[in-house]
């Protein structure tokens, strides 16, 4: 049976991994090479590794940083950040990236989406949408250059394109609950489900394991993915490396 | 010695570090005469049967493959679309595969998988051993291996088939015939199970 997965996701911010929180703070909780060969032994089902500098300062992909992190990784590796042209994409995967992340560039020109696609197969391609709550009215807004800047697209049109494009994985990432660890935000994450047929993966809030075995029990195979609780341990936030042992990630995953 | 055929695929790489870490030689082999070289091929793969094809059929590795691996019995182990190409054709493409495996690559009907997601399928998924072969000892079939595609390997003659996986149907995710083999997962990403499997090609008598 095909599983869900659990992923660790990284974010890269001055060459060294950094946790925020609503995407602001940015707190160092270490060195990305060391990061991957700890995960590496706990054997995480995939890797994302975001650069949130690349893009909001126009910054490309440090190819260099990639290299070593694909082959470093024992797992499958997902890389995003500042990638503008199908050449960055087939460049990337060509170094040993199973998938790469793109968000704000096709937010901002969606034919760049299907150069992309032709270049490394679509399935290869998963798309980072980053959103943050509307004021009283309810829905979603999409943000993009790190949250910095508000996209002129609504989500629903946006998940609607990337269905019909068959790009090969969406990731939403909700800006509010990022690095709170108070839970995902289960209205968008069911918003999203109903309106694409890809693999999906979540991130922003998780704070527990409970967190990740409620959505899988809901939505049987799903990405799952967290930053500040494989990073982060007890009240006051110390670093400490963590995942799922192979028992509570039975657990986890429903397995008897 | 163990020759990984460099036709720009990224996964080699990762296949090269596990080799690396188990102390077993290989090369990754840019010109088709080094293929003489070693005792056993790996055909990797991520990307599209065409382009895939096409690199082989134009770089002067498609003679020498067939003589080596169909003349000479040279193990092969041919990796996701490494495996698809062993196929006559595949409907991601116009060009004929190697024709090794009487096999044709056809894509996943989305309307046969239940429940979201559909395609591509992605992610951990079990095997089913159908055939008992020195290629999957020690493996864990239940923990299984990662699969990233939207294509799959339909065997036209039963006794190729070496494991099945259910995605919506049961497909074939593992092949050997003789001295060809072929799975449609990546071992160079599915930790200790993968380990294995490329040890097994690598250090056991296969034919």
């Amino acid at each position: 049976m095909l599983r869900s997965r659990i992923i660790p996701c990284l974010l890269v911010h001055n060459k060294g991994l950094v946790k925020t929180t609503k995407f602001k703070d940015p707190k160092y909780v270490g060195d990305p090479i060391n990061a991957v060969k700890i995960f590496n032994e706990k054997e995480v089902d995939e890797l994302m590794v975001l650069d949130i500098d690349a893009s909001a300062l126009g910054k490309e992909p440090d190819l260099e940083m990639i290299k070593n992190l694909a082959a470093e990784c024992r797992m499958p590796f997902c890389y995003g950040g500042g990638i503008t042209t199908a050449e960055q994409a087939k460049a990337i995967i060509k170094l040993g990236a199973e998938k790469i992340a793109v968000s704000s560039a096709v937010i901002n020109d969606i034919n760049l989406l299907s150069r992309i696609g032709t270049a490394i197969g679509m399935q290869s391609v998963v798309v980072v949408i980053d959103v943050k709550k509307k004021g009283f009215l309810g829905g979603f807004d999409i943000y993009i250059e790190n949250g910095k800047k508000k996209a002129n697209i609504k989500l629903v049109d946006l998940l609607k394109t990337l269905n019909t494009l068959k790009v090969g994985e969406v990731v939403i990432n909700s800006i509010d609950a990022d690095g709170t660890m108070a839970g995902y935000d289960i209205d968008l994450i069911e918003l999203v489900r109903n309106s694409i047929d890809m693999p999906m993966t979540v991130i922003g809030g998780a704070g527990s394991f409970d967190d990740f075995s409620n959505l899988i029990s809901k939505y049987k195979t799903i990405g799952v993915a967290a930053g500040s609780l494989f990073v982060f341990k007890g009240k006051y936030r110390a670093v400490l490396i963590s995942y799922p042992s192979k028992e509570e990630k039975r657990k986890i995953l429903g397995i008897s | 010695m163990i020759g990984i055929v460099d036709y720009g695929s990224g996964n080699l790489r990762a296949i090269g570090n596990i080799y690396d870490r188990l102390k077993i030689d290989y090369r990754i082999i840019n010109n088709p005469n080094d293929l003489k070289l070693v005792d056993k091929i790996i055909l990797p793969g991520v990307g599209d049967f065409d382009q895939t094809m096409q690199m082989l059929n134009e770089s002067g590795f498609r003679e020498i493959l067939d003589e080596l691996v169909l003349g000479n019995k040279v193990p092969v182990l041919g990796i996701c679309v490494g495996l698809q190409i062993l196929s006559k054709g595949s409907e991601e493409g116009q060009l004929p595969g190697l024709g090794w495996i009487n096999a044709n690559v056809k894509k996943f009907n989305p309307d046969t998988i239940p429940v979201k997601p559909k395609l591509p399928h992605l992610g951990w998924n079990s095997i089913e051993i159908v055939k008992n072969s020195i290629l999957l000892d020690k493996i864990d079939p239940e923990e299984g291996f990662y699969f990233i595609h939207n294509y799959f390997f339909q065997t036209n003659d039963s006794s190729d088939i070496l494991t099945k996986t259910t995605y919506g149907i049961d497909f074939v995710s593992s092949v050997a015939r003789e001295n060809i083999f072929g799975v449609q997962f990546h071992p160079e990403k599915s930790h200790q199970n993968g380990i294995l499997l490329l040890k097994n090609f690598a250090i056991s008598k296969l034919c």
